[in-house]
């Protein structure tokens, strides 16, 4: 949402929250030597240390296969997402797209065509979707949590123009068993959904960490005005963008199908607070320039780990909810408190410097 | 520094003949608004006469209040370029924690009303502190607050449910009663929308919030004072939707713990759709409550005009697509105008 309201043509800068200014609190927190992306890397490891030594069956190849499975839509769409968060947009179509995508893939099945011929047409609706968002953001110029919760609206409701309130679950076992966490990579407990997170996941951190289009989201992120003068094809760059993420989730879409082996128009529903609170949980600053794809797969990886192991625990599916939204509030707030810490202890610092001189 | 706000920045001629073209076109926008639903309700009143029966109209209007209500509440935090996510939640906290309150005993209105509302702003204190005082993004905050506040609510109904029969025959009432004909929600949505509006534009507080929306660098510098005032609006954000919660038990007197789950999108629907940019600075709580308006008045024109059902969410999503398009366009032709204008007044001197 970062926008100033002005109505000029030319890209505006990227607005900061009201009271930003100076040195962001992740940039203090670095100075501590503690980032927000490791810190979550480690909650990460101490989680699945409290859950070995503490939860029977949770080290089994079985559940660990089930537990990450179980989050494959929303780890999928999480790698597209951080970049739209890093370049200051964001999409909250994903999950209608998803919806959409699954929609299409049990109409087209039950109008008989061929597995192999749905999957491309469905990525190409994801393209045009993903494009639909890019041309209002770009093009009209509107922000894009405004447009894409009109999309959001938009897409499940072709999704259910689609396929009605039907559901297909008639897909054969050589696709159905792909997706689901009982088939896994021989001698391994990665799923094939899971597997080719990772090959995208280290596809997108390579783009996002080492190659000039990942240093141009960071500076459009940052400052969108400095990036266009500095010769960065903003407005390309964010479509693309777009268009990567209606394909990733129309894929998801797929993905989500076979996994459960029923397509229904309102598939994944509400997923898009969750992919967006992951890859929030992961540091990625939601103002836009900031962020690292590293914390934002850990940040996914966390809230699945957690999931299982709560679940496993017994602990009622309300209490999960409560869990997700406090570690949200303290992935913002954490970094805040421990600059301001940081910072007081800097000026009682300065100030006994300044007595004694 | 009252009339900081109030004023042109230019007191010469070309200042004010600007300033009463922009004013013009926000105000246009409003009408533009109110064109399209009147277009909508003549041409399904056409088609279905009985769309404006008495029952019609009733419904319709009791369809809109507790969505104006909302709309009004986030419009307020949208202009100081905050978001309040978490209302949808709040609204079915409220209305829960209400029937609970009033299950087989005889509380009176009143009462049931207040503690709504004392639960909305206790909720809305939360958000608002968190990011006025905790300095951190509205939209990841109060996301966190939205899974906070739904988890406790459905983890305290397990599923249970308040129904009709429990609820005391004067808070229902309130939901389906009224006055000369007309029911008491809209009257009471009407109320707060008046008293809101009259607040945001004649206070200088309610000015203040514009301020912090258009600059918030400048409001500081002004010596607006931002954190009280960004938790103030989300203060009121919670006691509306607090009080929502209330009015939902009176209208419907069945409740679940997911009453208004996933409404904070329609919510922020309303208000974009309504003119209030989510970037804050500019838009009219009546811009938000027509713009709330227009979206329930499609949704039952639809049903009325026989539209296939699983057409209604893909139609509604076109509508809000092109309705922020249009007022994108409008706004630029008429920034190019005002340039233009400007330069010509320039070149004269």
């Amino acid at each position: 949402m970062g926008m100033a309201p002005d109505t000029q043509t030319a890209p505006r800068p990227a607005a900061k929250a009201p009271h930003e200014r100076g040195a962001t609190p992740g940039e203090r927190v670095k100075a501590v030597g503690l980032r927000w992306d490791s810190a979550v890397g480690a909650l990460l490891v101490a989680v699945f240390v409290v859950g070995l030594s503490t939860t029977d069956g949770f080290a089994s190849g079985e559940n660990l296969a089930f537990a990450f499975n179980d989050i494959a839509e929303v780890a999928l769409i999480a790698l597209p997402m951080t970049l739209l968060v890093v370049a200051g947009q964001v999409d909250l179509s994903v999950a209608s797209m998803l919806g959409l995508g699954s929609a299409l893939t049990g109409a087209l099945w039950n109008a008989g065509w061929a597995f192999e011929l749905i999957v491309p047409v469905v990525l190409l609706v994801g393209v045009a979707g993903g494009l639909l968002n890019g041309w209002l953001v770009t093009r009209v110029g509107l922000p894009s949590l405004a447009v894409t919760i009109g999309t959001l609206a938009l897409y499940r409701g072709l999704a259910s123009v689609a396929l009605g309130s039907d559901a297909v679950t008639d897909f054969p076992r050589t696709y159905a068993d792909w997706a689901v966490d009982t088939t896994t990579i021989p001698g391994t407990f990665i799923t094939y959904p899971i597997a080719l997170f990772i090959v995208l996941a280290a596809a997108t951190a390579v783009l996002l960490h080492s190659t000039s289009f990942g240093r141009s989201l960071f500076a459009i992120g940052a400052q969108e005005e400095a990036a266009y003068f500095a010769g960065i094809r903003v407005k390309r760059f964010k479509l693309i963008l777009f268009m990567v993420t209606g394909v990733f989730a129309a894929f998801a879409g797929i993905v989500f199908t076979l996994r459960y082996g029923s397509a229904r128009a309102d598939n994944g529903l509400g997923f898009e607070m969750l992919v967006i609170a992951s890859v929030l949980l992961g540091g990625v600053d939601f103002d836009g320039g900031k962020g690292t794809l590293f914390g934002a797969v850990a940040g996914v990886l966390l809230i699945g780990v957690l999931k299982n192991l709560l679940t496993l625990n017994d602990v009622p599916n309300e209490v999960q909810v409560i869990v997700t939204g406090l570690l949200l509030v303290a992935s913002v707030l954490t970094p805040r408190v421990i600059a301001t810490v940081v910072e007081r202890r800097h000026r009682r610092a300065a100030d006994a410097t300044d007595a004694t001189s | 520094m009252t009339t900081l706000l109030d004023k042109p920045p230019t007191g010469t001629e070309e200042g004010r003949s600007a300033r009463s073209l922009v004013d013009a076109v926000f105000r246009a926008r409003e009408i533009s608004i109110a064109g399209a639903l009147a277009l909508l309700i003549l041409f399904t009143w056409i088609s279905n006469p009985r769309f404006l029966d008495d029952q019609g109209v009733k419904d319709l209007l009791l369809n809109a209040s507790i969505l104006v209500l909302l709309a009004v509440g986030q419009s307020v935090v949208v202009v100081t370029r905050n978001i309040d996510l978490s209302v949808g939640s709040v609204v079915g906290l409220s209305a829960f924690a209400c029937g609970k309150f009033v299950a087989g005993t005889d509380h009176g209105v009143l009462t049931v009303m207040l503690l709504g509302i004392a639960l909305g702003v206790a909720c809305g204190l939360v958000s608002g502190a968190l990011v006025s005082f905790g300095r951190v993004p509205a939209l990841v905050v109060t996301l966190g607050m939205l899974y906070i506040i739904q988890g406790l609510d459905y983890w305290w109904a397990q599923g249970e449910q308040i129904s009709a029969n429990d609820v005391p025959d004067a808070i229902l009432s309130l939901g389906s009663g009224g006055i000369l004909g007309i029911p008491w929600l809209p009257l009471i949505a009407l109320a707060l929308l008046a008293a809101t509006a009259y607040f945001l534009r004649s206070y200088r507080s309610g000015r203040e919030l514009y301020a912090i929306g258009s600059n918030p660098e400048a409001a500081r510098l002004a010596g607006v004072p931002i954190r009280r005032r960004i938790l103030g609006a989300y203060a009121f954000s919670g006691a509306v939707a607090g009080f929502a919660g209330a009015l939902w038990l009176a209208r419907f007197g069945t409740v679940v713990a997911d009453n208004a789950h996933g409404w904070e999108l329609t919510v922020v629907s309303a208000v974009v759709v309504g003119g209030v940019a989510i970037t804050g600075g500019t838009g009219t709580v009546w811009g938000a409550a027509l713009g709330a308006l227009l979206l329930t008045t499609i949704g039952s024109a639809l049903i009325v005009l026989k539209v296939d059902a699983f057409w209604q969410g893909a139609i509604t999503g076109a509508l809000l697509l092109a309705a922020i398009s249009v007022d994108r366009i409008v706004s630029l032709r008429m920034t190019a105008a005002l340039r233009k204008r400007s330069a010509r007044h320039g070149n004269g001197a």
